[in-house]
């Protein structure tokens, strides 16, 4: 009996996640950018996919973005209690709207991989809606922070105060500018998901917006852990 | 409405920078007039400023990096002549003009010289010796290309508007603040970094997804030349620690711009976080420019000396544990700085470490030559200055890396000698070697040899006769950046090095003649097959210079040295492999986008340096408007049909059919 008739009702090959780029059969070297979804792994079996160099590629300007952020947190560690006689985080940051921001941001990461399901059965309706609603919650998140931000300052606890509040404001505040480039980035994407459709090219930008948007999650929770948490227990 | 920008910005008083701007400015409008009117423009928009081709973005890399190097050199020439004449005088240079110049020599030197010389090479060579067709993103490397030349052209545009900052190459707060640099300079510096690094990061990313994502066939990790090796650790190395010099920078800036206090002296900054991040940034940075230049000696060293790498795996693992280790020794950069017996005793121990990985790699290259049959062509002239300069300035390193002896020489003109001794005898001498060595692939004809060598001997010479005596000043107690000193016991010395730096120059003088000899022999010195150095990787198995696609097909790699194995089989079964089926290849399209980006980031710099807020508005927002456009254009290929790849190849095996005829001709010859 064949290893074929052991599986009847696989139509495509199947592909097994911890070998992947390790199977002879589905080596092609030079498959012109056809965007197949595996890897070629250590390397003897060519030049890989479009969708892989293009999406590993976008991890590494992730994790230099993550570099970034940590030497930000790394400054807001040092200068987390030289308040220079002004508030500190246990005066000034209100919980609630924190927690609300928090909400915001989980559910649109939420959100953005249901347009991602929703890319990948090709439905022009609920990707454009659960992009939308991505962008929604994005909105919803900035003008928290907006908020967040506008208080501190009027009570006279802007960035200038003290170096804790420098170090406080531009962590937060590059990560809202994070976001911000992302909802301009996601208003593009939108226009062209509707004008040009789900052809390979915007696939492969839909992947890697997709990896934005959950990275800034993942900033968004250290964030939160040590900036706000930490912060508040000083 | 122009923000600080005024007349006075220009320096009528001061003749050297204005006479220097007018002439700079006057070639570069002769050039652009020339190209106009000779109607080469159009060639040069389509050939080059939009080519997304890697072998063309490493050459304008080249080029780059060779004329800021001339500019950098020019404020070496300045420097060295002061010195000479400012003992018991106040020189030529009054210190806010010679601050400058030695916050510019070094800018200059590392991020427009250094780094585009070995992007460039990395750019040219990476593709070719790993059989890929292009780097995976090509537009993206035309555009790290262009934002590279940004950088360059703001801190250059500050030698007549305005001024460049006088706070060293690294800007130290508080003295970088506002309230001690009020003026731009320190802006300068910060836009034009933060601009290219941003090239800088982009270069990163793209050459560690190349590397690990797009090898021919066949040609696993360890079967890549030692080249691909340390360009994989460099731009590892790019990855992770040019997003730290963003954000320091990037702090430095809201400090500066928006009253932050990050690095203040008032309302709890602190001054010593800038000097940490600055440098867990500019250690790795150092080995981001000397571990491409070793792979150039790897390749250029098993080439001349006809034999294999020696102890190749040794080799890939030096290579990484530099890479690693080169982030656990910043703090030696600041023993003096009261971290403590203890910090300074670990970070000295990791310094140790790393110089332990480096003679690893000098012994490989010993005994690659030893038992080799050593051909002295100019790139391994170039090799083998660098070992015997390498040595003494890793020598001098780890001096300075025992924590009592930094003490003395702290800040002094011996860690000025030992760095330069790295740097020069490392980076630029690799930089020349690989120029020298890849130059037949990228033009199909090879520099001239006897100028070559007269360009070697005199740079190894002045830079023994230049920095020997800075050594001694050194330890004869003499600080870095003095404008004028009073102590006779410096000045015999400071003057012997004032007569290197003459023969240094000498030395680029006979660069400027190997280039204008070499072309206009070109005919006698052409390349016919494509393998002038009977090399042993890919990059020698196209032809010279390559297709645009580089090979017609993929080559299949069996084994290290694809290359030398292609050409023993083809001696042994005495023909040439039989010929491939041809199809059409797909290339990435040219594409403006680079330029026109890198234009708009120009006048986005301009704007933000003099606080021109309009101007700062229309740079971003037709850098995004470029952004979308880029985003919308549906056809971004083109295809080279089969019988065009076929023509181009059918020429390359006649060469190849040729040259192996001869061989076995040769052969046969009885002994």
């Amino acid at each position: 009996m064949s290893a074929s008739e052991t599986l009847p009702f696989t139509t495509a090959p199947s592909i097994d996640p911890y070998k992947l780029g390790h199977d002879g059969r589905r080596r092609r070297p030079d498959d012109g950018g056809a965007g197949r979804n595996y890897s070629t792994g250590h390397g003897e079996g060519g030049p890989a996919s479009k969708r892989v160099i293009v999406a590993y590629g976008f991890w590494i300007f992730l994790l230099s973005d993550i570099v970034m952020f940590s030497a930000f947190f790394a400054a807001h560690a040092v200068l987390r209690s030289a308040t220079a006689g002004g508030p500190s985080g246990h005066e000034l940051f209100d919980p609630r709207s924190v927690a609300i921001e928090t909400s915001c941001l989980l559910l649109s990461s939420f959100t953005c991989g249901l347009s991602a399901v929703a890319a990948s059965v090709r439905s022009q309706l609920w990707t454009q809606l659960s992009l939308l609603i991505t962008g929604i919650l994005g909105l919803a998140f900035l003008a928290f922070e907006a908020r967040d931000f506008m208080t501190m300052i009027a009570q006279g606890a802007g960035p200038q105060r003290s170096a804790f509040l420098s170090s406080f404001f531009s962590v937060v505040g590059l990560h809202g500018m994070h976001v911000s480039a992302g909802l301009l980035w996601l208003g593009t994407m939108m226009a062209q998901v509707f004008v040009k459709g789900f052809r390979a090219v915007i696939m492969r930008r839909l992947l890697c917006f997709n990896l934005f948007w959950h990275v800034l999650d993942i900033i968004w929770i250290a964030l939160f852990t040590i900036v706000y948490l930490m912060g508040e227990g000083l | 409405m122009l923000g600080k920008l005024t007349w006075n910005a220009i320096p009528w008083d001061q003749p050297i920078p204005l006479v220097a701007g007018a002439a700079v400015f006057s070639i570069a409008i002769a050039v652009v007039a020339w190209v106009v009117l000779k109607g080469h423009l159009p060639y040069l928009w389509r050939e080059w400023i939009t080519s997304v081709d890697h072998k063309r973005i490493g050459i304008m890399y080249m080029m780059l990096g060779l004329v800021m190097l001339v500019r950098g050199f020019v404020d070496a020439i300045m420097m060295r002549s002061q010195q000479a004449l400012a003992f018991h005088a106040p020189g030529y240079l009054p210190p806010e003009h010679y601050n400058q110049i030695f916050s510019a020599h070094g800018t200059i030197m590392i991020f427009f010289a250094a780094m585009p010389l070995m992007i460039g090479l990395m750019n040219f060579a990476v593709p070719l010796q790993l059989g890929a067709r292009d780097v995976a993103f090509p537009t993206l490397n035309s555009t790290s290309f262009w934002l590279t030349a940004t950088g360059a052209l703001l801190v250059n545009l500050s030698l007549v508007i305005g001024e460049f900052a006088r706070t060293g190459w690294l800007p130290y707060p508080p003295l970088s603040e506002t309230t001690y640099t009020p003026g731009v300079g320190v802006d300068y510096y910060l836009w034009a970094l933060l601009i290219s690094g941003v090239g800088t990061l982009m270069t990163g990313i793209n050459f560690v997804t190349t590397i690990l994502k797009i090898r021919a066939p066949g040609m696993s990790y360890l079967r890549m030349s030692m080249f691909c090796w340390t360009a994989l650790a460099a731009n590892l190395l790019i990855v992770a620690a040019f997003p730290i010099l963003t954000a320091t920078l990037g702090m430095l800036t809201l400090d500066r711009y928006l009253g932050f206090h990050f690095f203040t002296n008032e309302a709890g900054g602190n001054m010593m976080m800038f000097i940490n991040l600055i440098w867990a940034w500019g250690h790795p940075e150092v080995y981001i420019l000397v571990l491409p230049a070793f792979g150039v000696f790897s390749e250029v060293i098993s080439t001349f000396s006809r034999r294999p790498l020696f102890n190749y795996r040794s080799m890939v693992m030096a290579t990484m544990a530099i890479c690693l280790i080169s982030f656990v020794v910043w703090l030696h950069h600041f023993f003096t700085m009261g971290a403590g017996a203890d910090v300074n005793a670990m970070f000295g121990i990791t310094t140790t470490i790393i110089a332990v990985a480096t003679g690893v790699k000098i012994f490989n290259w010993l005994f690659t030559m030893y038992g080799g049959r050593i051909h002295f062509a100019t790139p391994m002239l170039w090799s083998l200055g660098f070992l015997v300069t390498f040595v003494i300035g890793g020598m001098t390193g780890v001096l300075l890396a025992v924590p009592p002896a930094d003490f003395q020489l702290h800040n002094s003109l011996f860690l000025v000698a030992h760095f330069h001794n790295v740097i020069i005898g490392g980076v630029l001498f690799a930089a020349f070697a690989g120029a020298t060595y890849w130059f037949p692939k990228a033009f199909g004809f090879r520099l001239h040899e006897g100028w070559g060598k007269a360009a070697f001997w005199l740079t190894l010479a002045g830079f023994y006769v230049v920095f020997m005596p800075l050594y001694v000043t050194g330890l004869l107690g003499m600080t870095r950046r003095l404008q004028h000193y009073d102590v006779a016991l410096w000045y015999p010395w400071l003057l012997a090095a004032s007569l290197g730096i003459v023969i240094m120059a000498g030395d680029a003088a006979c660069q400027v003649m190997q280039i204008v000899v070499s072309i206009r022999r070109r005919d006698a010195l052409r390349d016919e097959t494509g393998d002038p150095w009977n090399g042993r990787s890919l990059e020698w198995a196209t032809l010279s210079p390559p297709p645009a696609f580089n090979f017609a097909v993929l080559p299949k790699v069996h084994g290290g040295e694809p290359y030398w194995e292609m050409k023993r089989r083809a001696i042994e079964t005495q023909q040439l492999p039989a010929e491939p089926e041809y199809e059409p290849i797909a290339m990435p399209r040219n594409s403006p986008t680079g330029f026109i980006t890198a234009f708009f980031a120009t006048i986005t710099g301009f704007g933000l340096i003099w606080q021109i807020w309009w101007l700062v508005g229309i740079g971003l927002f037709f850098a995004y408007a470029t952004f979308v456009w880029f985003a919308w254009r549906d056809v971004d290929e083109y295809v080279i049909p089969a019988h065009e790849v076929a023509r181009i190849d059918r020429e390359r095996r006649r060469v190849h059919d040729e040259r192996l005829q001869q061989d076995l001709r040769h052969h046969q010859e009885p002994a």
